[in-house]
């Protein structure tokens, strides 16, 4: 349902996508795009919403070519990797005001109560917590049932009760047959959640393999070890420093 | 692109600014009615306010509407609205709501006083006419400059520069070259340097109108000695209109293009 073809992208000199090609097609699968800081994970998913605009190359959505279209993002739920929200404005108008653009079914009262914000609905966002600011912008992603889900970091700041419960609300969209792209730095969500990885490297695509895959070729017990190894031929993940002033 | 206006309205109403932007032209204009009858030394003073002022106040808070609204600029953007709607729905909220401040501050005034004392609506209407097309300019101009420039500071920088260069240093520069080049026919040259300012142009629209040779200055005198008066402020407004359209069609183009 997601083509993307020959994916050039370059900010001033800073070349950050080169010639990237891949698929996601299959419903009920979740790819895990994984990377180093800087690798293009988000500009990747920000070029598939039409925020970053490629410099070369083509993106498909649902068949259509996105460029110059909007009418696609309504079948996509994405959540950015930063929650930047009007600060002044407190969460239920914040979800007043999507709802009102676009005129859709809602379910974000059952999300509100499962991730218990029902306290925090009335305060301007600019006072909530880190974690709470996260758990509004999930809400917002997870309010619309759409057949894609483009997830940016989705457990940052969270704690370890709402990673559960983020787990098994991406696990049930899963089940519903929906498209999950996620990027994440915790391994363990990989190995938890994912059906496969795509890692992301110099701008190309480094590895694509389902876990299982992945674990073979590595010859390890974890993703995060064969990801190690993965980037053993790079570079070796222990760096030797010192922290005196120089 | 309705919704997005609606929500900059919103937004705008209850920043508070705008009933400051009002009733600052509501005393100012009361005060010059209440100080002085003569309606053409009131129509001078509200034509300097409208010339320095008002670019100014469109340029300032277009630029702090744009930044200030940044974050949920980058919300709609992940929404199913097209590009260009965001930034010209929110454009049209901050002009929009910029000249209705001031069409009431410095109408309800002229309503009351004004017809009372005088006939001369044409004047009225030409000065608020010219206000209302400068708010949409300039905070036209800064909306392009902030698309183009994340740095605050710059977009600052730079608006500020456009304003002064439009509103202040113009003039000036203009005046050297007259006094440098006075063996040259000049005019002409003059005629057109005032199409590329629209401080300018609003300036000689007013002028014309009042028809006070000794206030027409340099370039409204070419004006009237080319076009005459009639066809001076035809020309004048007539390019003021493609000064609406010139950052319209910039911050749209700019819109499609930006990475966010
Ligand atoms: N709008 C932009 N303008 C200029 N450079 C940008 C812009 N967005 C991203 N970059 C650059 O592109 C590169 C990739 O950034 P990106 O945010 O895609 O990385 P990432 O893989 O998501 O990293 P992280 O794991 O830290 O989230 C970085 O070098 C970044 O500086
Ligand atoms: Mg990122």
């Amino acid at each position: 349902m997601i083509e993307i073809e020959q994916l050039y992208k370059r900010f001033g000199k800073n070349e950050v996508l080169k010639d990237l090609s891949l698929a996601f097609r299959q419903k009920g699968i979740i790819s895990a795009i994984l990377g180093p800081n800087g690798s293009g994970k988000t500009t990747l998913i920000k070029s598939i919403l039409g925020m970053v605009l490629p410099t070369r190359g083509r993106i498909r959505a649902f068949g259509e070519d996105i460029r110059g279209r909007w009418t696609y993002r309504d079948k996509i739920s994405y959540l950015p990797q930063i929650a930047r929200f009007p600060e002044n404005l407190r969460a239920t108008e914040l979800f007043d005001m999507v709802k009102d653009l676009r005129q859709r079914d809602t379910r974000d009262k059952a999300l509100i109560e499962l991730f218990e914000l029902e306290e925090h609905l009335q305060k301007p966002l600019a006072y909530l917590s880190g974690g709470t600011r996260q758990k509004v912008n999930l809400v917002l992603t997870f309010m619309y049932d759409n057949p894609v889900y483009i997830l940016d970091e989705p457990t940052a700041g969270l704690d370890p009760l709402s990673i559960i419960r983020l787990k098994q609300l991406i696990h049930h969209e899963k089940e519903c047959g929906k498209i999950v792209l996620l990027t994440t730095h915790i391994m363990s969500l990989v190995e938890d959640i994912a059906d496969e990885v795509v890692f992301l490297l110099d701008g190309h695509i480094h590895y694509r393999g389902s876990i299982p895959q992945l674990k073979a070729d590595y010859q390890a017990s974890d993703v995060e070890q064969a990801i190690a190894r993965l980037l053993a031929g790079e570079e070796s993940p222990e760096k030797a420093f010192t922290l005196n002033p120089s | 692109m309705n919704k997005i206006l609606k929500y900059s309205l919103y937004d705008l109403v209850r920043s508070r600014w705008m009933f400051f932007y009002f009733g600052f032209f509501l005393l100012f204009t009361l005060g010059l009615f209440w100080l002085s009858p003569d309606i053409s030394k009131v129509a001078i003073s509200m034509m300097n306010i409208i010339l320095i002022l008002v670019p100014l106040i469109a340029t300032m808070f277009g630029l702090m509407y744009f930044y200030n609204s940044r974050e949920f600029t980058e919300l709609l953007l992940a929404q199913p609205i097209p590009r260009q709607h965001i930034f010209l729905g929110q454009y049209l909220g901050v002009a929009g709501s910029l000249s209705l401040s001031f069409l009431l501050g410095m109408g309800i005034p002229f309503l009351f006083y004004g017809l009372a004392t005088s006939s001369d609506v044409g004047l009225f209407l030409t000065l608020l006419v010219s206000g209302v097309l400068l708010s949409f300019i300039f905070s036209g101009i800064s909306f392009y400059i902030a698309l183009k420039n994340d740095n605050r500071i710059r977009g600052f920088g730079l608006a500020i520069l456009v304003w002064l260069l439009l509103a202040v240093a113009y003039d000036g520069f203009l005046l050297l070259g007259l006094a440098h080049f006075s063996d040259y026919p000049l005019e002409k040259y003059a005629l057109g340097a005032s199409l590329f300012n629209p401080i300018d142009l609003s300036r000689i629209l007013i002028l014309l109108k009042l028809d006070i040779a000794a206030l027409m200055g340099f370039t409204g005198a070419v004006f009237k000695k080319f076009l005459g008066s009639n066809l001076g402020m035809i020309v004048s407004l007539i390019v003021l209109l493609f000064w609406v359209l010139l950052p319209l069609w910039s911050i749209r183009r700019a819109s499609l293009r930006k990475d966010f």
